[in-house]
């Protein structure tokens, strides 16, 4: 394997292949899809977050004219359906049985011959509640007496669900022992949304005839979604074809299996005839897999230089009803543990509890890469405190403690293996970019003149690519993906792959992957997903795994198909294999480089009449499963510039700069999209966005009317740099790009508020940072972002 | 594309209220039909006429991936009832191309990657060409206030405004258009 690839100019900014369906509308998202005689799905869902249920009526409905089926709790229970396993060891409700827990939990599912009748329908269902006591805060679910949310669960009498830990206690309790220096700081990352634009949904079409199921469905993960299916229902997985076609966005929030794919599978199988399920966008937001919820309390030991010496953390958990958190079976809270970010430290040691609430499963997800979303907020916030506390620079502390080049590979006090890094370098960029003396400079004057204007910095290490299969699987299934690459005798070239875009441009990416590989144009090379017939299997996307992993699956299915092709190239120019080297795009011959033959050239000799030699059978295909060896570590170092109106609370984002280096960049302009779509991330949760309760467990934010989305006014014009360091051990030397910028965002944006508001004595306020909350902050009053003012 | 009467005969037994007939003239052809007076404009496009190049996405008229002209003016076609549009003319995604030819505005998207997973794209072109009709050259600013009403989950809107100026310079317009972007130029 060579880290850094011969390139052939396949790699650069080309223009997507997909655009020109998308730029006409001729995009085939799952709600596009009509097939005859197909019917509509809609679930009825609970108004109250805890109640017992007493009875379901669904008389009325059944006999609405339009109606083909009404499916409840009890009578998914008979088909032994009720409850489905989540991908964190945990049960969830597919149609409530004995209780509700949350406001929006499904309850009943109706199938008739249109939307609106399916609808129509939903309230003629009537469904008798017996209200019970609500636990809408994490910090209360532990008290003693707390109602026990999951009391279908054997002996469960609270609302525990793990501890978890990482690091040294004892190294860490010592090293904080003996610093000149510690802070400490509570701080919330509260419950927010993925929200792609398209919401969840699916049309099931069983055929009882032939006993197939195929399921169009918005699912990032299409094969391991078909193997769920067949443990759940107990379906023979070679009769499932999942198809995800265009996906809406994703963004995490499409990679669990929800109740209504369920139910529309069983709705088909009922009635015979394909179902279509699409939710709302209040369905979306109020049921399917929120992202954080994290309450952190964060504390840092340094020398009174600025020295950092160690890292700690203590995590509740907010996991909703049911755990249903989406991340390697090993890791409960994710890859949180990689907390001590991008620092030389001595010691770290970190704690999780995890409880239930009233409140949506889910948790992992929305771009976090297994929770380094959190993580990296931890210690960016703390490094900022420390800095305060110190009267140091935020710029130099972080120069003073990031990991130098030379300790890479670089071993984290947590146990992860970063694979490689320039991090003074990127930081050094951002300044330079910024303007950043200059920035300091300007602020000085400002506060002279009582303006607020902030300048924020984090500094982040991302672990993507999961994973090694020994450490990381998915309900038991390990962590690596497939590559196909059938060549045809022209030359030109078909890859199916199991990772599944969502709008990261795999069609051209990964033409490029192959075409750079092969020496052709990616223009001749055919990119096939998200059909579980056409691709081999793999566990899909999501935490940055496609070019870490199926992008080297890619690779190597290229490599494996020209293996075979200088085999055929050396009988065609009458020379032994290993004489030919490739060079240029072409097999040629060692010291005769003009004796050479080109992909094109050789697959048709591969197909044609020609006594082929030994080792090849008569075509160039190939099939590879990659099995990633460690996770890829991108990193970057970003700035923010905002201004605080003091008087209002209103913070707008001026300036943003981020530096990133994801290693070698096959599509810069891709890469560029991606990192732009973070950042905009990061104005969301930073200022806008929370998923938020009240008492009752109301959700206080089933729309986007309350659930604030940053549009193209509160996003500056981003300012973009780069470095490359490539990964030592993936075969192109690629590193993950699609969550760097939301994970590395948030705490750029809230170390410039509060770098702002300095002058007020603020050190530290939750996301968002909503007019109301920066205001209360001004006045010295600290809000509760998570759960409705009172 | 089969008339939505057929489509509509049989299925329009809300509750309560008759059917109310209209004539729509969408992307330069007439329809009339009977539809449900509660009919939302973008059902009506996508269940009825299968013109599903527009998106539902929120119920609320904030995200704009409905977004559809009515006569001149960009609306939210998820808060347009069918019924409103008796009489209007409809301009959908898949009427901007012209003569086979893209409108500068959907080429200046693929070029510039303005669009990631295409879901809000046709709600964001519609808008772009009423700017441009109306604002040849509008400023970054103008663009983007001209935007703000839609929501974009993938591009962090940037990549956005670059397209609107691109189809706003005068190689918008020069037919010179990417042969990757060609019907038939990819799955």
């Amino acid at each position: 394997m060579s880290a850094t690839p011969e390139q052939n100019g396949a790699y650069g900014p080309v223009p997507r292949k997909e655009d020109a369906r998308f730029v006409r509308g001729r995009g085939t998202f799952v709600d596009d899809i009509q097939l005859p005689g197909m019917l509509h799905g809609a679930i009825l869902r609970s108004p109250l977050a805890h109640a017992r249920i007493v009875a379901v009526d669904t008389t009325a409905a059944e006999a609405h004219p339009r109606v083909e089926a009404v499916i409840t709790g009890q009578a998914l229970a008979e088909l032994g359906l009720a409850w489905m396993p989540t991908l964190s060891q945990d049960t969830q409700a597919v149609l409530a049985t004995d209780k509700v827990r949350f406001q929006g939990q499904e309850v009943a599912f109706v199938v008739a011959q249109d939307r609106y009748s399916a609808r129509d329908a939903l309230e003629l269902i009537h469904v008798e509640y017996e209200p019970l006591p609500v636990v809408a805060d994490a910090q209360r679910a532990l008290e003693p007496g707390a109602p026990v949310i999951r009391d279908d669960l054997p002996d469960k009498t609270s609302n525990h669900i793990f501890d978890w830990e990482a690091g040294d206690k004892a190294a860490t309790d010592a090293v904080f022992a003996a610093a000149d220096v510690v802070v400490s700081q509570d701080m919330l990352y509260p419950r927010s949304h993925p929200a792609p634009l398209e919401t969840c949904g699916m049309v099931a079409d069983s055929d009882p005839v032939s006993g197939r199921l195929t399921l169009w469905s918005t699912s990032q993960a299409p094969h391991a979604h078909r193997t769920v299916y067949a443990l759940v229902a107990g379906l023979p997985e070679h009769k499932i074809r999942v198809v995800s076609p265009d996906i809406g966005g994703g963004f995490g929030n499409k990679a669990p299996i929800y109740p209504g794919y369920i139910c529309a599978i069983v709705g088909s199988m009922k009635t015979g005839r394909p179902v279509k399920w699409v939710e709302d966008r209040s369905e979306n937001l109020m049921s399917t897999a929120f992202a954080r919820d994290y309450h952190m309390h964060g504390e840092i030991a340094a020398t009174a230089d600025g020295k950092v010496l160690g890292l700690r953390a203590q995590v509740l958990a907010d996991h909703g009803a049911f755990n249903a958190t989406a991340q390697p079976a090993k890791f409960p809270a994710g890859f949180f543990h990689i907390f001590t970010g991008s620092y030389d430290l001595r010691a770290a040691h970190c704690e999780v509890t995890a409880v239930y609430t009233n409140k949506a499963p889910g948790g992992v997800a929305y771009s976090c890469s297994f929770r380094i979303t959190e993580a990296v907020y931890l210690v960016e916030r703390m490094m900022d405190i420390l800095a305060r506390e110190l009267g140091m620079d935020p710029a130099e502390l972080r120069m003073r403690n990031l990991l130098r080049p030379e300790q890479f590979p670089y071993t984290c006090p947590t146990g992860w293996q970063y694979d490689s890094g320039d991090y003074p370098r990127a930081l050094a960029l951002a300044m330079e970019i910024a303007g950043y003396g200059e920035l300091r400079r300007e602020q000085a004057a400002k506060r002279e003149r009582g303006e607020y204007m902030g300048i924020g910095i984090s500094f982040f290490t991302e672990g993507v690519g999961a994973g090694p299969r020994a450490q990381m699987d998915i309900l038991g299934l390990g962590m690596a993906d497939g590559a196909s690459l059938r060549v045809h005798p022209t030359g030109t070239a078909v890859l199916g792959v199991s990772c599944q875009t969502q709008g990261q441009g795999h069609e051209t990416t990964f033409a490029q992957i192959v075409a750079n590989e092969l020496g052709i144009s990616p223009d001749d090379v055919d990119v096939v997903h998200g059909d579980t017939d056409r691709t081999p299997f793999g566990l899909g996307t999501y935490g940055s795994r496609s070019t870490p992993v199926s992008g080297a699956a890619a690779a190597m299915a290229a490599r494996k198909v020209r293996e075979r092709a200088r085999i055929v190239a050396a009988a065609m120019l009458e020379a032994s294999p290993a004489d030919l080297e490739w060079a240029d795009g072409k097999w040629r011959v060692r010291g005769d480089p003009d004796k050479a033959k080109g992909i094109a050239e050789i697959a048709m000799a591969a197909h044609s009449s020609l006594e082929l030699p030994a080792g090849v059978e008569g075509h160039l295909d190939a099939e590879v499963v990659y099995n990633p060896p460690n996770l890829t570590f991108p990193f970057g170092a970003y700035i923010c510039v905002t201004d605080v109106d003091a008087g209002t609370g209103q913070v707008s984002v001026r300036r943003f700069i981020a530096v990133d280096d994801c290693g070698v960049q096959i599509n810069p302009m891709i890469v560029e999209g991606q990192v732009h779509r973070g950042l905009a991330d990061g104005v969301g949760m930073a200022l806008m966005q929370v998923i938020a309760f009240d008492a009752d467990g109301n959700c206080l934010c089933g729309s986007f009317m309350d659930y604030l989305l940053p549009t193209s006014v509160e996003c500056p014009s981003w300012e973009l740099g780069e470095t490359v360091t490539p990964s030592p051990h993936h075969p192109i030397g690629a590193k993950g790009i699609g969550e760097s910028a939301t994970v590395g965002s948030p705490p750029a944006i809230v170390n410039s508020v509060m770098d702002a508001l300095a002058p007020f004595g603020v050190r530290h306020a939750d996301m968002p940072l909503t007019p109301a909350n920066v205001w209360s902050a001004i006045q010295g009053r600290r809000l509760r972002t998570d759960l409705a003012v009172t | 594309m089969s008339s939505p009467r057929a489509h509509c005969a049989g299925r329009c037994a809300g509750p309560g209220a008759a059917d109310v007939q209209i004539t729509v003239t969408v992307n330069g052809s007439a329809f009339t039909g009977d539809v449900e007076p509660r009919l939302l404009l973008i059902h009506f496009l996508r269940d009825h006429l299968g013109l599903t190049g527009s998106h539902w996405g929120c119920d609320t008229s904030n995200c704009g991936a409905c977004v559809v002209w009515l006569d001149e003016t960009p609306v939210k076609s998820c808060t347009v009832l069918t019924a409103m549009a008796d009489g209007h003319r409809v301009l959908t995604v898949e009427g901007l191309e012209r003569g086979g030819r893209l409108d500068p505005v959907q080429e200046g998207f693929a070029r510039c990657h303005g669009l990631q997973c295409g879901f809000c794209t046709p709600g964001m072109m519609l808008t772009a060409r009423w700017l441009l009709d109306h604002n040849p050259d509008p400023s970054p600013d103008e663009i983007r206030e001209a935007l703000s009403g839609q929501v974009c989950r993938c591009t962090g809107y940037e990549n956005i405004v670059r397209a609107v100026r691109w189809a706003a310079q005068p190689q918008g317009g020069d037919g010179h258009g990417d042969h990757r972007l060609a019907p038939g130029g990819s799955q």
